[in-house]
C-alpha cells in the first residue's frame, strides 16, 4: 500500500492538505475532492442566499396589488436574477458539486476522483461564471430582464447586458460539463475492487446518469446561448426572425438542454432519499436493480420531451401530441422510485431523526409537484394553465420541494460527516416541520391563484387575487426566518457542536466505515467490497472495527 | 509540521491512461453534442429555404474548400503518424509528424483566411448592407456559414496551440514512447476537427 | 504502480494502415466533390451525407482508435450518437409538419 511506510495517523482532511501551503491557499490550490466539495457548498450555499432573497423581496412586492416596493422594470430584473442564481448557480451544479464530490469516491472506495486538478479548475470556472452573473448586474444597461429562459426575440432586442448573462451561463456549463466527465471516469476506472457496478450505492447510480445528462446535453444550451450572443453582437440571423430566424427553433434547442436539466437537478436528489431511507429504516432497499436502472431511464427519457415546454409556442400539432405523450412515460421511472422508497419504510424500524423527516416531507412535496406536473404535461389542460401561477407552482414544488429539501436532507445527514459535528437535533426537527408549513403557504396557493388565471412574471394583479398572493407572501416570510434556523444550527455547531462519532445514524455505505471528517487518504487501505450496499447485518461488524 | 511531506508521500500520482482517454472521448463527446446543436439548425432552415441555400452556396469557392479538405485529412495522418512513431520509439520521426500536423493546421487556416477575405470584399458579412438586401434563406445560410466554419476554425487555432505544448513536451522528453498519453489525446481532439469539417465541406461547399 | 504501464501497451497499428486509410479518404473526397457536379436532385445531399458518415467512421476506428478500445468506449459513442439522432427526429416532428 501506498500508506505502507507511515503509521496510520487520524489527523483529518482539514488538518492535513494535498499541497504544502497552509491556512487559505491550501483550500484554493487543493486537488482534495473533499475540500473541493466544501468550496462548492461554501459558494453555493451564498448564490442559494442571494437567491431566496430576491425571492422574498419579489413576494414582499406582491403582497398588495400596484407598486409597493419597487417598479417593474426592477421587479422584472428581480425575478430575472431569482431564476437564474437558482438555476444556474444553485440547484443546477448544487447537489452533484458538493455531494457527488464528497462522497463519490468515499462510496465506491477511492482516494479522489479521476481527475482531481481539472475537479479544481470546475469550482473556479464556477467561480468565474458566478462573477460573470454578478458583474451583469453591475454594469451600465442594467441587470438581464428576459426571465432565465433568454426567450427571442426579446432577448435580442432588449439593451439589458443579455450577453454578459448568458455568457455566464456559458461558463458555467463549461464548469458543469467537466464535472460530469470526472465522475463517469472516476465510475468507471476507480471503483474500489469487488466493488462491482450492482455493489454501488444508489446514490453514486444517481450520480452517474446525472454526469451523463451534463455531458451530453449541456453543449446543447452552449451554442444556443453562442448563437444569441452572435445574434446580439453581429445579427447573424439564425434566431431573430426579421432576418428569417426561427424563434421557436431558438425554444427548441433551449429545452433540448434544459428539460433534461431538470433531471440534473432531481436525480442526485433521488439519490440522496435512497440513501436516507435504508439508514433510518434498518433495511435494505427495497428493488435496488429497479432503482439504479429507474435512473438511467430517466434520464434517458429525458431527452424525448422537452417541447412539452412550448405546447402554445406554435410548434406543430403532431409535434405536441407526440410531446404530450412521452412526457408521462416519464411518470414511469419516478413512480418505481418513489413505490420503492416507501416499500422499503414498510416493516422497517423507522427512527425519525431530522435527515429522515427531510425526506418525508420531500415525499410529500415531490409528489404534488410530480402529479400536477401530469396536468400541466397533458395538452388540454395545458393550453388552459401555460404561463399561469400554476406553472410556477408546480416547478417550486418539483425544484425547492424536490431538490432544494434534499438539499437540506443531504446537508443534515452527511454534515456530521463532513465536519465532525453534530448539530442540535432538536432546533433541526422544529425546522423541517417550519420549512414543510412555510413552504405549503408560500406555494400551494400559487396552484389556486394560476387555476383562476393568474399569469407568472406579472408585476401586478387584480385586486380579487389579493388574498391568496398575501397568504403566499406570509409563507415567504416564514420561509426566511426556517432559512435562518436551518443554516443557524449548522454554522453554530459547526463552532459549538459536540464531536459527531464516525456513524452516528448507523449507515452501511463505505463513508461510515472511516472516521468523521476522513482522513486525507479517504481510507488507510482500500477496501475489499464483497457485500451489497445496503446489508445492515454489517453494522456488527462496524461496531467492533470503530473500537 | 512535516505533514504536508506525509501527504505528498501517500498521495501516489496515480496514471491511468484508459481513463485519460475515457476522459478525453466524453469531452469529444461534448464537442460532438455542441456542433450537433448547430447542425441541427443548419438542417432546420435547409428543409426551411432549399433554393435560397442554393443560391447563397453559389458564392462559396469549391476548389478552397476541397484544398482545405485534402489538407485537414492529411494533417490527421501526419497526427496519427506522429503517435505511432512515438510508439515505436522514434522521436525524430514523431517530431517531423507533429511539425507537419501544426503546418497543415496553419495552412487550412491562411486559406480560410483568404476565403472569408474575400467574402468580406463582396460585403457579405453578417449585418452587411448587401447580405441584407439578399432574401432571408440567404442571411440564414451566411450566418450559419460563419458560425459553423469560425468555431471550426476556432478549435483549429486551439488546436494549434494544444500541439504547440506536445512538440515542447515530447522534445523535453515529457511525452516518451511509454507515456504518451496526452499526445494521444490531443491526437483525438485533433482528429475530431478534421471529422467536423468533414460534414461541414459537403453541406456547405457542395450544394449545386 | 505497474497496473497503468502494462494497459496502456494496447495494439499500434503500423504506418502502413494510416497512409491506405489516407488515400481512401482522399479517394471519397474527390468521389463526393465528382458527384456534387452531377445533378441528382433529391438524393444528391444523401449521398453526400453518405460519402461523409463512411469517411468518419473511417477516421472514428482507425485515426482515433476506437476499433482498438475497450467495448466501453464503443457503448459511449453509439449512447452520444443515438442522442443526437434522436434531437434530430424529435425536433423534425415539428418541424416537418408545421
Amino acid at each position: 500500500m501506498a500508506n505502507g511506510v507511515i503509521a496510520e495517523n487520524n489527523r483529518s482532511f482539514f488538518e492535513e492538505s494535498t499541497n504544502r501551503h497552509s491556512g487559505i491557499l491550501s483550500w484554493l490550490l487543493t486537488t482534495d475532492h473533499k475540500r473541493i466539495g466544501i468550496l462548492y457548498l461554501i459558494a453555493i450555499s451564498a448564490f442559494f442566499i442571494v437567491g431566496a432573497t430576491f425571492g422574498i423581496l419579489m413576494r414582499l412586492e406582491l403582497i398588495a396589488p400596484g407598486e409597493t416596493l419597487m417598479g417593474p422594470q426592477t421587479y422584472n430584473s428581480f425575478f430575472t436574477l431569482h431564476g437564474v442564481i437558482m438555476i444556474f448557480l444553485f440547484i443546477v451544479p448544487g447537489l452533484p458539486a458538493i455531494f457527488g464530490n464528497f462522497f463519490l469516491p468515499l462510496q465506491i472506495g477511492a482516494r479522489d476522483v479521476a481527475f482531481p486538478r481539472l475537479n479544481l479548475l470546475s469550482w473556479y470556472i464556477y467561480i468565474l461564471g458566478a462573477i460573470l452573473v454578478v458583474t451583469s448586474l453591475l454594469l451600465p444597461g442594467g441587470p438581464v430582464d428576459t426571465g432565465w429562459t433568454f426567450y427571442i426575440p426579446y432577448s435580442v432586442r432588449t439593451g439589458t447586458n443579455v450577453s454578459l448573462a448568458i455568457f455566464a451561463a456559458f461558463v458555467l456549463g463549461f464548469s458543469s460539463i467537466l464535472t460530469g466527465l470526472n465522475f463517469v471516469t472516476t465510475v468507471h476506472r476507480m471503483r474500489a475492487p469487488g466493488m462491482d457496478f450492482f455493489r454501488m450505492p444508489l446514490f453514486v447510480w444517481s450520480m452517474y446518469s446525472t454526469a451523463w445528462i451534463q455531458i451530453i446535453a449541456t453543449p446543447v444550451i452552449g451554442i444556443t446561448i453562442l448563437l444569441v450572443m452572435m445574434e446580439r453582437l453581429f445579427g447573424i440571423g439564425i434566431f431573430d426572425p426579421s432576418l428569417g430566424g426561427d424563434p421557436i427553433l431558438y425554444q427548441h434547442l433551449f429545452w433540448i438542454y434544459s428539460h433534461p436539466a431538470v433531471y440534473i437537478m432531481i436525480l442526485p436528489a433521488m439519490g440522496i432519499v435512497s440513501e436516507i431511507i435504508p439508514t433510518f429504516a434498518r433495511r435494505t432497499i427495497f428493488g435496488y436493480k429497479a432503482i439504479a436502472f429507474s435512473s438511467l431511464a430517466i434520464a434517458f427519457v429525458g431527452y424525448l420531451v422537452w417541447a412539452h415546454h412550448m405546447f402554445t409556442s406554435g410548434i406543430s400539432d403532431t409535434a405536441r401530441w407526440i410531446f404530450s405523450f412521452l412526457t408521462f412515460i416519464v411518470a414511469l421511472p419516478s413512480g418505481v422510485k418513489v413505490f420503492n422508497w416507501v416499500a422499503t419504510m414498510y416493516k422497517g424500524s423507522i427512527d425519525p431523526k431530522p435527515p429522515f423527516l427531510w425526506v418525508m416531507s420531500f415525499i410529500v412535496l415531490f409528489s404534488i409537484g410530480g402529479l400536477t406536473g401530469l396536468v400541466v404535461g397533458s395538452l388540454a389542460t395545458d393550453i388552459h394553465l401555460h404561463d399561469t401561477y400554476f406553472v410556477v407552482a408546480h416547478f417550486h414544488y418539483v425544484m425547492f420541494g424536490g431538490t432544494g429539501t434534499i438539499f437540506f436532507a443531504g446537508l443534515y445527514y452527511w454534515y456530521p460527516k463532513m465536519f465532525g459535528k453534530m448539530y442540535n437535533i432538536k432546533v433541526a426537527n422544529i425546522s423541517v416541520g417550519l420549512f414543510f408549513v412555510a413552504f405549503n403557504l408560500l406555494y400551494f396557493p400559487k396552484f389556486i391563484l394560476g387555476y383562476q388565471g393568474m399569469p407568472r412574471r406579472y408585476y401586478d394583479y387584480l385586486p380579487e387575487f389579493t388574498q391568496l398572493h398575501l397568504i403566499s407572501t406570509i409563507g415567504s416570510w416564514i420561509m426566511g426566518i426556517t432559512l435562518i434556523l436551518i443554516f443557524a444550527n449548522l454554522i453554530y455547531s459547526l463552532l459549538k457542536g459536540a464531536k459527531a462519532p464516525q456513524n452516528p445514524w448507523g449507515g452501511v455505505t463505505l463513508e461510515w466505515h472511516i472516521s468523521s471528517p476522513p482522513p486525507l487518504e479517504n481510507f488507510h487501505e482500500i477496501p475489499y467490497v464483497d457485500h451489497e450496499p445496503y446489508d445492515f447485518s454489517l453494522l456488527e461488524k462496524m461496531k467492533n472495527e470503530s473500537h | 509540521m512535516n505533514h504536508t511531506e506525509n501527504a505528498a508521500a501517500v498521495h501516489p500520482v496515480h496514471r491511468d491512461d484508459v481513463g485519460a482517454r475515457m476522459g478525453m472521448w466524453l469531452f469529444l463527446f461534448t464537442e460532438i453534442l455542441l456542433f450537433g446543436g448547430m447542425f441541427l439548425a443548419y438542417a432546420v432552415y435547409r428543409f426551411q429555404y432549399p433554393e435560397q441555400f442554393k443560391i447563397a452556396a453559389m458564392e462559396l469557392n469549391t476548389s478552397l474548400g476541397t484544398l482545405n479538405t485534402v489538407i485537414l485529412l492529411t494533417s490527421s495522418l501526419t497526427m496519427a503518424l506522429s503517435i505511432t512513431a512515438l510508439q515505436k520509439k522514434n522521436k525524430f520521426l514523431s517530431l517531423v509528424m507533429l511539425s507537419m500536423t501544426i503546418f497543415f493546421a496553419f495552412a487550412f487556416l491562411i486559406n480560410k483566411y483568404f476565403e472569408w477575405g474575400a467574402k468580406f470584399s463582396h460585403g457579405l458579412y453578417p449585418g452587411s448592407e448587401e447580405l441584407l438586401a439578399k432574401s432571408n434563406g440567404e442571411i440564414v445560410f451566411f450566418g450559419l456559414y460563419y458560425m459553423m466554419t469560425g468555431l471550426h476554425g476556432l478549435h483549429i487555432i486551439i488546436g494549434i496551440a494544444i500541439l504547440l505544448f506536445m512538440l515542447v513536451f515530447i522534445i523535453k522528453d515529457k511525452v516518451t514512447y511509454d507515456n504518451h498519453v496526452k499526445l494521444e489525446n490531443s491526437g483525438l481532439y485533433w482528429h475530431l476537427v478534421d471529422l467536423i469539417w468533414i460534414f461541414l465541406f459537403p453541406l456547405f461547399y457542395l450544394i449545386h | 504502480m505497474d497496473q497503468g504501464h502494462s494497459k496502456h501497451e494496447h495494439h499500434t497499428p503500423g504506418y502502413g494502415i494510416y497512409i491506405i486509410i489516407w488515400l481512401v479518404l482522399i479517394g471519397l473526397t474527390s468521389i463526393t466533390v465528382t458527384v456534387a457536379g452531377i445533378d441528382f436532385g433529391m438524393i444528391a445531399l444523401a449521398i453526400a451525407l453518405f460519402i461523409a458518415a463512411i469517411k468518419s467512421a473511417l477516421v472514428i476506428n482507425i485515426f482515433m482508435h476506437i476499433k482498438f478500445e475497450e467495448a466501453i468506449f464503443k457503448v459511449f459513442l453509439l449512447v452520444s450518437g443515438m442522442t443526437l439522432v434522436v434531437i434530430f427526429l424529435l425536433t423534425f416532428f415539428d418541424v416537418y409538419n408545421r
